[in-house]
């Protein structure tokens, strides 16, 4: 299992073709109390860049976007009513899909721990 | 904007204590502290919270028969304001449309008067401009602090036991720590509360005396959205501005009977007409039933699918424990109870038309 990092901050945890995605903590702390998760369904797919979802805080609406070609293949239900657990531990249990990678190369594109450390400084 | 944001007398004391700072209206403001945008709300509302509301504008009106001469550019009976009590009420233009809102208060041998922060240019001039003979003048040297919630009165009481007589929308002159203070009995929370208007050189000790009771913590801009939106109170800039009417904005019973009866305001003949025929659209309360929040710029739909208005604030409301939003529906829509659907992200999503406030006040009348 490795786990990459995107500029849009979120973090893939990757199996063989497979994939948990969710949003890191620094992105977390940075929208807020989160109050509502918007997801796409299991099975529908999506281009890397594609807006893959959408997190409400307190404050504002923020778009979240596939790091690479992927399918849904599992959501993590219980965001829709607990979205607040975002904020406790999004890298952890509040993990948002399990995805299907479509083009492993694409991962060469994403960083590793180090990488997202210097980028958020 | 190019120019710096501006500091208020409290800006280092927001630094201290873990304030987050944001440019809001060209000032320097907290939105929230650590404690969190939700934690501060309910800190409000089960206890008390202290904002700075320093940005706002603070200005004295002296001369002769001021509440009168407001009453040309008001549509509210300030001239029958009595000494020591304050009144909510707006600026409109000759279209009828809301310039600011604003509270006078009567303060015996002035008017106090406090506006938008964003408004202040404006205001000003239009105060200097239209009141003959009344000298208008905008105070920079005192911060102005809200503390609101259910124990503000023992937050202020502890340390001004004066203030405990006050009822709500009076004011009074009070010393706090030896610093004289204008405290008001009012605030934009739905909750008991003051404002209190202190000379900046002594705003922090007494801010930081408030903060020492167990009861009170600091709270920002996002907290004191939430809470006014689930007070159901308008926001200048969002729910209303000069193309909303004061009719329009289910401000009604903000213009008292011999006003609405007589006239003689900017925009009296739209605003009598709407008073009597209904305006062409009415903001009300909408509650979105899924928990997706609905904000500002939101499509309202009829059940139908024709387009019959727009959310003009929303977000989540702590308090609710779920969306809320408030918006213009057409003439013939608004009845509370209404099904609507609000067009989030391109999607329906139902909502229904409910009567405002979303969360009760509790002033101490």
């Amino acid at each position: 299992m490795t786990t990459y990092y995107s500029e849009e901050h979120e973090w893939i945890t990757v199996e063989g073709d497979t994939a948990t995605l969710g949003i890191t903590q620094h992105a977390a702390d940075q929208l807020g109390e989160i109050v509502f998760v918007e997801q796409h369904g299991q099975g529908d797919e999506f281009d890397k860049g594609e807006e893959i979802g959408v997190i409400e805080s307190v404050k504002a609406a923020s778009e979240i976007y596939a790091p690479l070609d992927c399918e849904v293949i599992e959501v993590n239900g219980t965001l829709e009513e607990t979205p607040g657990a975002l904020n406790e531990a999004p890298e952890g249990d509040a993990w948002i899909y399990k995805i299907k990678l479509k083009d492993l190369s694409q991962l060469e594109d994403l960083m590793d721990l180090d990488g997202y450390k210097a980028l958020i400084g | 904007m190019t120019d710096t944001p501006k500091r208020t007398p409290l800006y280092d004391l927001h630094v201290e204590l873990g304030g987050k700072m944001v440019d809001f209206a060209g000032w320097e403001m907290p939105v929230q502290y650590p404690l969190g945008i939700m934690g501060e709300h309910k800190q409000c509302r089960e206890k008390a919270a202290l904002f700075d509301v320093s940005h706002m504008g603070q200005v004295i009106l002296k001369g002769e028969n001021v509440g009168e001469k407001l009453e040309a550019i008001c549509p509210q009976a300030y001239a029958t304001l009595k000494e020591g009590k304050a009144r909510y009420g707006f600026f409109t233009n000759d279209d009828g449309g809301i310039m600011d809102d604003l509270i006078v208060s009567n303060a015996g041998d002035h008017f106090f008067v406090v506006v938008n922060a964003s408004m202040r240019h404006q205001d000003i001039p239009h105060m200097a401009a239209n009141l003959d003979g009344v000298e208008v003048t905008e105070i920079f040297d005192r911060a102005l602090v809200a503390v609101q919630g259910p124990a503000a009165e023992e937050v202020v009481g502890s340390l001004c036991p004066a203030v405990r007589e006050l009822k709500f929308m009076e004011t009074t002159v009070a010393e706090i720590l030896g610093a004289e203070c204008r405290i008001s009995r009012l605030g934009y929370t739905g909750e008991d509360g003051y404002e209190i208007s202190i000379p900046e050189d002594r705003a922090v000790e007494v801010s930081r005396a408030f903060l020492a009771h167990e009861d009170c913590e600091a709270a920002g801009l996002g907290a004191r959205d939430s809470l006014r939106l689930e007070a159901g109170l308008c926001l200048y800039g969002n729910d209303i501005d000069t193309t909303t009417s004061p009719i329009e904005a289910s401000l009604n019973w903000a213009i008292q009977k011999r006003r609405k009866e007589e006239g003689g305001f900017p925009g009296a003949d739209r605003i009598q007409r709407e008073l009597a025929e209904g305006a062409a659209r009415k903001l009300v309360g909408i509650k979105p039933e899924g928990r997706a929040p609905a904000r500002h710029g939101v499509e309202v739909q009829s059940l139908e699918g024709n387009t019959i208005g727009e959310i003009t604030s929303g977000g989540f409301g702590p308090t609710v424990g779920g969306p809320v939003a408030m918006g213009y529906v057409a003439k013939g829509h608004g009845a509370p109870g209404e099904k609507v659907n609000l067009i989030i992200r391109g999607k329906a999503q139902p909502a229904e038309i409910v009567a405002l406030p979303f969360v009760q006040q509790n002033y101490k009348r």
